[in-house]
């Protein structure tokens, strides 16, 4: 469990810093008024859908560092065998960074006001996603026809679980880029696509990291390197 | 006395209006509808619906318990699915849905000054994804085999094996389905709550301003936000061990000299992540239940509450510490002794930010006006009851008493009281306190007083010998208790009695749903304001507060939640959206 407990560390610092900021020793019992000395206290001055996004994310982060905590917890049960990772998914990771430089482009196309960059970033962006989808079935595939069952080592439950989740939420990510995509070509408000954009920039980002997370994990690097901190520990 | 209103006189509200959404039909208006205030009605009957099976279903428990052998239908098998969908359903479908989704959903956009949550829409689809969830959890009832008997902990390897009702049905992957649905749905409802008392604040409305109310149900949601995803996971991977036999949890087992086909699985992964959920879980109910206690208390009792910020302080210093101790479930699971220690230590660490609470509300009453109404004996009956089971949890977060304590009807006897009766107190509290505010009239008194004294005291006559039986070696989760040596006859007799009472009790609750309902038409006209509160959902313009909650303009944010009583002024009360400064308020000593 060290794995969620460190994110979790990491959610308490940032939590306790803004709370840090919220002037929690005041005494309001002793002022009245409208507290304009602090009209910064009463919200903040980023959009509200990315702070709520911002908040999902580290949802969506607490669940892939479970996923993680688990792994690891199993993994030192004596019949784990690891499964050798396809090549495909060099090629899959590519696909997907150049998804999110897509999508990066697109967003600073946003702000510069751009329509036909930012109409360019998202369809590539939308394409290379699909591409990445496409590719993690096709390494399913391939490990399902070399004999690699889900069932027949942890190892391998582990492998589709986790990549099947993240898969899904890139698929949940394609419906609000689709969404901002129709918007761009349909004529959005021009602050309103440039805020659709960022979200997506900000999702597929956070995805893009958490992806190459588990790639770590599931190819053995992060265990190494956990020995590795264990042994400076000790 | 600090009178922050700037020299220059008061700058125009500068608060961003939001894009409401206006409903067009009554389809759009009462059942598929944006407004927080409708979902949260709908959040809470559909958690009433729901409770009210759980109620029934502890009542055949009870009926077994206290009379054994007498009814036929009561199987085993029968037994365990009741204790099973009892548990789960009150905890997570009741208690969790009624606080966050109800509660949450009418007062944190009132209180907090906002017109509506900050994402309507995906508000909306959380409610309907909460009732998809209780669907399936109802339909495990009708499917082939029954619901799951795997007690609500839903332990591997039993709770998917042929042994346990619903193992090798259909009743564990409704569970697990529903769950995953749930959590599904409460994460869209969580990501409102928090990013609303983020953003949707009102001009004034400093987070250190806030009603207690707010600041629980906003502590209690980023728990909750944080810990279902380890319920989520361990459902996810024990759904794929049943369905498609993979080893996440499942060891190498046989069954009925069958060896099965998993192999190496740890049983005790999934005793992790649960609890990891577990035990955040217990006060994602209690935070939403203290911190209304604490406006309540202070409402009624006239006062402003003692010790505002060492209250968020422990608000918020609890919700940290519950993420830390959720190992202390697992003693008897078998564990380095070390970590026992650790666990332990952090458990009864706890007692302080919660000791904390329980002085300031006390304090808080000290020297009060207290009006006995039917909100304050609640919060009174609350705080007896909640200390009780309080100190019944300091036995057993130690490692050796816990150990041959953990098994017995004392470890019932202690959740019941700190989790089950002291919410749900609160809960019926907060209703006869809100209702005049969600429908325009008041509750009636004579059934609310019958219902309050019933209840209090009926609970403490269920849930206090329990204790004894507990202490004597009586088990849990045994369907049949007859032939057992440590059963007296007192003991039986005591059972019986627990049983009868438990009736009681829960005729009592039939004559709450009566009240709730025959109010509606009959109660008497509460008017905007009855209890002369200070916070801003009493300040609504129309009583039902209409969609948009503030009329044209959104009020400012003047004073804290809490001036009751202030010397000098005209009335005992000042909401907070009333400018100017009356003498110096009361400070804590």
């Amino acid at each position: 469990m060290s794995v969620i407990l460190v994110f979790l560390l990491a959610i308490a610092g940032f939590v306790g810093w803004w709370l840090s900021h919220q002037r929690l020793t005041a005494k309001p019992w002793l002022e009245q008024g409208l507290a304009g000395d602090f009209v910064a206290l009463d919200r903040s001055a980023l959009p509200t859908a990315k702070i709520g996004l911002g908040v999902f994310l580290a949802v969506v982060g607490c669940l892939f560092a479970l996923f993680t905590s688990a792994y690891f917890m199993r993994m030192a049960v004596s019949d784990w065998q690891p499964l050798p990772l396809p090549r495909l998914l060099w090629f899959n990771t590519g696909v997907l960074v150049l998804s999110s430089i897509a999508l990066q482009c697109a967003s600073v196309a946003a702000r510069r006001g751009q329509l036909d960059t930012v109409r360019l970033g998202l369809a590539t962006a939308g394409l290379t996603a699909l591409a990445f989808l496409v590719g993690q079935l096709m390494a399913w595939r391939q490990l399902t026809e070399d004999g690699y069952l889900l069932s027949s080592n942890p190892a391998n439950s582990f492998f589709y679980l986790i990549t099947g989740m993240h898969g899904l939420h890139i698929v949940g990510g394609l419906v609000g880029l689709g969404r901002t995509t129709a918007g761009a070509w349909n004529g959005a408000r021009p602050e309103r696509l440039r805020l659709g954009v960022e979200l997506c920039a900000m999702y597929w980002h956070f995805l893009l990291f958490v992806w190459l997370a588990i790639f770590a994990l599931l190819a053995g690097w992060a265990a190494t390197f956990i020995d590795i901190c264990r042994q400076l520990l000790t | 006395m600090v009178d922050i209103t700037p020299a220059d006189g008061i700058p125009p509200a500068e608060v961003a209006e939001v894009e409401l959404y206006h409903p067009h039909s009554w389809w759009t208006k009462y059942v598929f509808s944006q407004d927080a205030k409708v979902i949260a009605i709908q959040y809470s009957a559909t958690a009433t619906g729901i409770g009210l099976v759980a109620l029934v279903l502890s009542w055949l428990m009870r009926l077994q318990l206290g009379f054994p052998g007498t009814f036929d239908f009561i199987t085993p098998e029968a037994y365990y699915q009741f204790i099973t969908m009892h548990g789960m359903i009150m905890v997570i479908y009741l208690l969790t849905a009624l606080f966050l989704g109800g509660f949450g959903n009418y007062l944190i956009p009132l209180m907090v000054g906002a017109r509506d949550m900050v994402f309507p829409y995906v508000n909306m689809l959380s409610y309907w994804i909460y009732l998809l969830a209780v669907l399936v959890l109802v339909s495990s009832f009708f499917a082939p085999g029954g619901p799951t008997g795997a007690g609500w902990t839903l332990y591997p390897p039993q709770a998917i094996m042929s042994g346990t009702p619903g193992g090798q049905d259909w009743g564990i992957i409704l569970m697990l389905s529903s769950l995953i649905l749930f959590i599904i749905g409460f994460t869209m409802g969580g990501l409102n709550y928090v990013v609303t008392v983020l953003q949707g604040r009102t001009r004034g409305m400093t987070m250190m301003r806030l009603p207690l109310t707010v600041w629980g149900i906003f502590t209690a949601t980023v728990m909750a936000l944080l810990a279902f995803p380890a319920l989520f996971v361990a459902s996810v991977m024990m759904l794929l061990d049943r369905v498609l036999g993979t080893s996440f949890f499942m060891p190498a087992i046989s069954e009925m000299g069958e060896q099965l086909q998993h192999n190496g699985g740890s049983p005790i992964l999934f005793q992790h992540l649960f609890w990891f959920f577990g035990h955040p879980e217990v006060y994602i109910v209690a935070l939403p239940a203290f911190g209304i206690v604490s406006d309540l208390i202070s409402t009624h009792a006239r006062k402003n509450i003692f010790g505002y910020r060492m209250m968020v302080w422990a608000i918020v210093g609890i919700g940290a510490l519950s993420f830390v101790v959720w190992a202390h479930h697992m003693y008897v699971s078998g564990m380095h002794p070390y970590f026992g220690f650790f666990f332990a230590t952090t458990t009864l660490i706890i007692a302080i930010p919660t000791a904390i609470k329980v002085y300031n509300w006390v304090l808080t009453l000290w020297r009060g006006d207290i009006h006995l109404t039917i909100p304050m004996l609640f919060a009174l009956a609350f705080i007896v009851t909640f200390v009780n089971g309080g100190l019944t949890g300091l036995f057993l977060g130690n490692v050796v008493v816990d150990v041959p304590l953990s098994d017995t009807m004392f470890v019932v006897a202690h959740f019941h009281m700190v989790m089950g009766v002291a919410p749900i107190l609160v809960v019926f509290g907060a209703i006869y306190h809100w209702y005049p505010k969600v429908t325009g009239r008041m509750l009636n008194e004579a059934l609310g007083r019958f219902h309050f004294w019933v209840t209090f005291l009926g609970a403490y006559l269920i849930f206090f010998p329990m204790h004894y039986l507990g202490l004597m070696g009586v088990p849990r989760r045994y369907a049949e208790l007859t032939d057992m040596t440590i059963m007296t006859e007192s003991a039986h007799h005591l059972n019986s009695f627990i049983s009868i009472m438990a009736f009681i009790v829960g005729f009592a609750q039939m004559v709450f749903l009566f009240n709730l309902i025959w109010s509606i038409r009959h109660g008497r006209e509460a008017g905007g304001n009855p209890w002369r509160a200070t916070t801003l959902e009493w300040q609504t313009p129309q009583t039902p507060p209409a969609h948009g909650n503030f009329g044209k303009d959104l009020p400012i944010v003047y004073r804290w939640a809490y001036d009751y009583s202030v010397p000098g002024a005209k009335e005992d009360f000042i909401p907070q959206n009333i400018p100017g400064s009356f003498g110096p308020s009361k400070e804590p000593a």
